[in-house]
């Protein structure tokens, strides 16, 4: 009976609290958040550190920090990722979540759907200096576009594309590539003797979907309309996940084997100088623990088809980043507002991003010297110029999910020897349509 | 005040079970009721928040769910076939290796202890840490068993893949079968040491050899011990979320897509709880019917034998 259990676990957790709580059906969102225990916070992070306990050790003093100018204590949990969404969720169900919390960007506008965040109207964002103190792409992923943002920007990060010089000059490539055909022709100068061009995370679901939404961008493709209706199956779609499964099966870039990677294994096969490039989010901490010294790899922006990376159609990247949001029922309003501009202020920006490897998405702190070196360089100004935030929908969620295993199906077929064409691919993403539609 | 005595003989007892009572309903019975209550609900994001208040959908969710021709209901469909071969596969495997490594374990002989241990290992180990350690041994590149199976013996032309694609269902039921038999193994092992000994020495004398006693006393002795084994076995094995969880992430490949999984993923990642309620609710129909079905076929030989 244990699915019975699974799927029931929400239930009983619902209806306990509503047993507990001494009221009806989850009403208390309705109240909004009131100020009723000003004396403590309870903080959900989401974990960006090499682990959790890394995590408690750079948050702990600033938190102590925080404490000391407010006199407010923070209680914190350092989540991570794969529990965080089912958290929230257990949590907007019970109306017994944390008071302040960090979210994936991604997820904005699926949390938002659910009431359960306070909206950052313009009284509140006042209250922590303002929406003109944020990177705008930053803002754009807190939320669905005409509504007030669910979430405050706190870290953000952008794809670049890192390669191995050593790797690079054997093969005799002088610089990094700057669109596809040369990443491709690279590629296959590199992809011999056990050696190949580029990684991939193909079981991974989210790396996938980042992925294909930032070369469907260079194909013209969104994924929905303007309606937020799914167009996965639109010609621009199509040609964009088909070119990034073709780096595997037709290009033979990408070692077969990468299909089944879904813990970040693309990345010890680069440090370990079994692959030549892989494209991902800030990595240079990752490598670093694999044992590379700084000066052995290198960073670009990623491909695109013309070689300059912009706006519209030389978008290279997704937006990627972590929000900050307070639970609508919370008890300490005040407080939490309070401590969300503590941890979006200039000091608190430049500190905890520096850390952990992200970029500020508080302008003022995009100032300091250490977002300025060669590898943040490449993602701030990605950040800036060309990433775009995945489509701000209720339904995000899905997509990652339906599309994301498209890809990784595809991958399988691919890595399996089975031919990927126009049709199979275009078949794949018109299943995942249709499950969106159930 | 005789009253008051007979009161207290008949109402002590349900007076005593009034807490099991209320635990049984407040732990099972509510959420199974608030379970078949959210199949009928529309359960999205936009409404579990209230989800008390959230707009009905009558059999909405059902109509979906067993509309074989769309995906919904197609996926749903060949995931329930993948889970009924795969749990007859895993108790028939079960039960074979645990009724053989039971009665070949009633002799006595030196290292007796140390097989019983080794075979009981699987079940004593944490699932969790057991299945990864199964998924890096499946990892096609850097794998034990394609080392072994390619590399060693030469058995395949080219590196198979074990987590992707058809041979899952293979990784999956290997799986399944090595942390799932030492229980078989146990329960058997156990009554075997209730049949009487002097039933085989007669036998014996009587001529009969190793096979026959098997079949003409073990396997009759074994009979009521197997028709619950196997119900557990069945019952487990088709729930199993565990391992194909920890095996393969979120999202299953087609051919080891279990019914837990799928159900998983149509309430908890898609964030569709009412249909994912829907199809639990069929799920547990479902069982409902095939132990009922299967209690009754069994009790009613066990009556014609008696």
């Amino acid at each position: 009976m244990r699915i019975l259990r699974a799927a029931t676990v929400t239930a009983t957790v619902t209806a306990l609290a509503v047993v507990a709580a001494g009221c009806g059906g989850g009403t208390s969102f309705d109240d909004g958040g009131s100020d009723d225990s000003p004396g403590t916070l309870t903080y959900w992070a989401s974990n960006q550190g090499p682990n959790v306990e890394a995590d408690k050790k750079i948050l702990g003093p600033e938190l102590r920090k925080f404490e000391r100018q407010t006199g407010i204590k923070v209680k914190l949990e350092v989540i991570p990722w794969p529990e965080l969404l089912n958290r929230i969720l257990a949590a907007t169900t019970s109306g017994q979540g944390p008071d302040v919390l960090n979210i994936g960007n991604t997820w904005s506008a699926s949390l938002q759907a659910t009431g359960a965040l306070l909206p950052w109207d313009r009284k509140n964002l006042d209250a922590i200096g303002g929406r003109d103190r944020f990177l705008a792409p930053a803002l754009e992923a807190t939320g669905a576009a005409g509504k007030d943002p669910a979430a405050v920007p706190l870290y953000s990060l952008a794809y670049a594309l890192y390669y191995n010089k050593r790797m690079f000059q054997e093969a005799g490539i002088s610089k990094p590539p700057a669109t596809w055909d040369e990443l491709v022709a690279d590629g296959k100068r590199i992809s011999k003797d056990g050696k190949w061009g580029l990684g991939a995370e193909g079981g991974q679901l989210t790396n996938n979907i980042h992925q294909a939404f930032a070369l469907g961008k260079q194909h013209g493709a969104d994924f929905f309309d303007r309606t937020g209706k799914p167009t996965f199956t639109s010609d621009g779609a199509v040609a964009a996940v088909k070119q990034y499964i073709d780096f595997m099966a037709k290009d033979k870039i990408i070692a077969p084997g990468n299909a089944e990677y879904g813990q970040n294994q693309s990345l010890r096969d680069f440090a370990t100088g079994r692959t030549a490039m892989v494209l991902w989010q800030a990595a240079a901490t990752t490598f670093a623990a694999d044992g590379m010294k700084p000066g052995d790899w290198g960073v670009a922006p990623v491909p695109v088809p013309s070689g300059t990376p912009g706006t519209g159609r030389q978008i290279n990247s997704m937006l990627a980043g972590i929000n900050i949001a307070v639970f609508k029922n919370t008890r300490n309003l005040q407080g939490a507002r309070k401590f969300v501009k503590f941890m979006t202020s200039d000091t608190e920006q430049r500190l905890l991003n520096k850390t952990y490897g992200s970029i500020p998405p508080v302008k003022a702190a995009q100032q300091d010297p250490a977002f300025n070196r060669k590898d943040t360089r490449v993602l701030r100004e990605t950040l800036i110029r060309s990433a775009a935030p995945l489509p701000q929908i209720a339904e995000e969620s899905q997509f990652e999910t339906s599309v994301g295993t498209a890809v990784k199906d595809l991958f399988a077929d691919a890595a399996a020897g089975h031919p990927v064409t126009t049709a199979s691919v275009k078949a794949r993403l018109a299943k995942a349509q249709q499950q969106m539609a159930q | 005040m005789r009253g008051f005595t007979r009161l207290r003989r008949v109402g002590l007892p349900y007076l005593l079970l009034l807490p099991a009572l209320l635990l049984e309903l407040l732990v099972h019975l509510v959420p199974m009721v608030i379970g078949i209550v959210m199949s009928f609900k529309e359960l999205t994001q936009l409404h579990i928040a209230h989800w008390g208040a959230a707009p009905w959908k009558a059999l909405g969710n059902y109509r979906v769910t067993v509309d074989f021709d769309a995906p919904v209901g197609a996926t749903l469909l060949h995931s329930f076939v993948v889970t009924c071969a795969f749990s007859l596969l895993t108790v028939g495997l079960c039960w074979l290796l645990g009724t053989a490594a039971a009665i070949f374990l009633q002799e006595n002989f030196r290292g007796r202890g140390l097989l019983r241990a080794v075979f009981l290992t699987p079940y004593a180990l944490p699932v969790y840490a057991a299945v990864i350690t199964w998924a890096f041994l499946f990892q096609r590149d850097n794998g034990l068993v394609n080392h072994v199976l390619h590399d060693q013996l030469q058995l395949t032309g080219d590196r198979p893949f074990w987590l992707l694609g058809d041979n899952s269902f293979l990784a999956l039921l290997v799986v399944s079968v090595w942390k799932t038999w030492p229980f078989a193994f146990l329960v058997v092992m156990a009554a075997l040491q209730s049949i009487p000994k002097d039933l085989y020495e007669a036998a014996a004398l009587d001529g009969a050899g190793i096979v026959r006693q098997i079949r003409r006393i073990t396997l009759p002795s074994l009979r009521p011990i197997n028709q619950v084994l196997l119900l557990v076995l069945f019952l487990w094995s088709f729930n199993d979320f565990n391992t194909p969880y920890v095996l393969f992430g979120k999202a299953a490949p087609e051919a080891a897509d279990l019914l837990s999984i799928h159900i998983y993923q149509s309430s908890f990642v898609t964030w569709n709880f009412g249909t994912g309620s829907a199809m639990s609710v069929l799920l547990l129909l479902f069982l409902l019917v095939v132990t009922a079905g299967y209690l009754l076929a069994t009790s009613r030989g066990r009556k014609s034998d008696g």
